[in-house]
């Protein structure tokens, strides 16, 4: 299971406290979403899961272990932008995690029949994702909203415990986003990982979400606004089956 | 009456801004040449274009009396062999340097102050310890072009690799790439592109080198038979060796460039730039 716990995890850059007092547990198959303000510490809070930042206070879990020192294939992330390779094509961009993972450490490429079933694989994904007329343009030729998911099912190759999401869908179109929403959507019903996507669309949040976080300052200093660093103010469960059950409920006589 | 950084020149009117100065040229010294020559008939400072044509000719057809060679395609051959053995050696440590410095802070802690350092020593100040060095051979003046063009081209791809979105290395871990995949997947492959580019940039410098060498110690090559040629006030044959390697640099320049987008087609349409 992939199970996530923060423990009273807090993150400071010398005297700037950005995040104080996190405490939070995700059970594996969440979607949560995290909302804030510019400057709320939203990003920081990513990377602490990334490992791309180490919390000053605190720990983090992931399944019951430490989170690993570094990022590693247990978790995967898409940004809003570089998220996928430039110089490699659609299809090269998705076999890149399994190359990497199954060749050995000196090579980190496989031949022969492992490569067919690897490329097999991959275009499957590339399936999936509605690329597979793509496969073989490189990533400047691709739209936003196909880049986007290139980068979903690139990092989807390789079964990720945890999916991190930094504002995936920010810069896209309302038209693509919808059609990304849904993809993204499906792709975690089918599999059922951990995701957390940080956005500060709103309407965003609840719609994908299973839980929403807001992140901000619980205590504020007007002298000193570095003093304090925010934290979860809000931790919304977001109840799909909320509408419905509103609506069979019987009529007062 | 449009403002004039708004007008811009259609195809012939630009053909014709191009080749006016040219023209202007050539009609110039056409001009001063023919005044010399009608005064004496000997003059050698503004050799006739057809003087010019007969000399090269001599060169490139006739073997040399002494050596039997047919000096200019021997000075050709081993000039490009000079500036090719010298480029390649120092873009290949270059990128060596370079891309470490760029990709891992434990190598660039040393290797970035000291690339700053070492290029900003004038490489032909070091022509005579390398002469010494390397003895009076080709050693010598491969190594001067080598050693001009690498810190210039080494501390270009720093930049270059330091450029590569952190997004990037970070994509490359969760995907199972550790240092040495992330280096030849994905830093390596991106950061060629930008080395032709920087050797393209470089070879100017690299044929500064190569004709200051011959010029100080050689027996053959174009910068040295120009520079012997000076002696003669050998105009005609000056000019025209001069014409030619223009042309070679232009030539090397257009090559790079073709095969840039020939070998990277994603290069310069990367995504979210």
């Amino acid at each position: 299971m992939s199970e996530l716990t923060l423990k009273n995890v807090g993150m400071r850059y010398g005297d700037t406290v950005v995040l104080e007092r996190l405490n939070l547990i995700l059970d594996s198959g969440t979607f949560c979403a995290v909302v804030g303000a510019s400057g709320a510490g939203k990003s920081t809070f990513l990377k602490l899961l990334l490992s791309e930042l180490q919390p000053t206070e605190g720990s983090i879990t992931l399944g019951g272990r430490p989170l690993p020192q570094e990022p590693g294939p247990e978790r995967g992330v898409v940004y809003q932008r570089y998220s996928v390779f430039p110089h490699l094509t659609a299809l090269e961009n998705i076999c890149f995690g399994l190359e990497r993972t199954q060749g050995n450490a000196l090579f980190g490429r496989t031949w022969g029949a492992k490569h067919r079933v690897l490329r097999t694989e991959a275009r499957d994904l590339l399936e999936a994702v509605g690329l597979t007329a793509a496969a073989d343009r490189y990533p400047g030729a691709l739209s936003g909203g196909m880049q986007q998911r290139l980068a979903l099912a690139q990092t989807l190759a390789l079964k990720p415990e945890l999916l991190l999401l930094d504002e995936p869908f920010g810069a896209l179109d309302p038209g693509n986003k919808q059609t990304a929403h849904a993809l993204l959507k499906q792709l975690w019903a089918e599999r059922g990982m951990t995701v957390v996507m940080v956005t500060h669309d709103l309407s965003e949040a609840f719609t994908l979400g299973t839980r929403v976080l807001v992140l901000d300052k619980v205590r504020e200093d007007p002298h000193s606004p570095e003093r304090f660093g925010a934290s979860i103010t809000y931790d919304l469960p977001v109840d799909r089956s909320a509408p419905l059950r509103a609506a069979s409920v019987p009529p007062v006589s | 009456m449009r403002r004039l950084l708004n007008l811009q020149p259609r195809r012939p009117l630009r053909l014709a801004l191009f080749l006016a100065p040219v023209a202007a040229m050539l009609v110039t010294y056409l001009a001063f040449s023919d005044a010399r020559l009608a005064e004496n008939p000997q003059d050698r400072l503004l050799p006739a274009f057809s003087t010019m044509g007969d000399t090269l000719l001599r060169m490139a057809m006739e073997p040399d009396r002494r050596s039997g060679d047919l000096l200019f395609w021997l000075d050709t051959g081993v000039s490009l062999q000079r500036l090719a053995l010298g480029v390649c050696l120092g873009a290949l440590t270059a990128l060596m340097l370079g891309v470490a410095s760029g990709l891992i802070p434990l190598a660039g802690a040393s290797l970035s102050p000291l690339l700053a350092i070492i290029a900003m020593v004038p490489p032909l100040a070091i022509l005579p310890i390398l002469l010494i060095a390397f003895g009076v051979g080709e050693l010598a003046k491969v190594m001067l072009i080598a050693i001009g063009v690498a810190p210039f081209i080494a501390r270009e791809l720093e930049g270059r690799v330091r450029e590569l979105p952190r997004e990037q290395l970070i994509k490359a871990q969760t995907l199972g790439a550790g240092t040495w995949l992330t280096l030849w997947y994905v830093v390596l492959p991106q950061i060629l592109p930008r080395l032709f580019d920087a050797v393209r940039l470089s070879l100017g410098a690299a044929w500064l080198f190569l004709i200051a060498a011959e010029a100080i110690a050689s027996t053959e090559g174009l910068g040295y038979r120009i520079f012997l040629m000076r002696r003669y006030l050998a105009m005609d044959l000056i000019l025209p060796y001069v014409a030619w390697m223009t042309g070679l640099a232009w030539f090397l320049d257009y090559a790079l460039r073709a095969l840039n987008r020939r070998l990277f087609p994603w290069y310069g349409a990367e995504a979210g730039r």
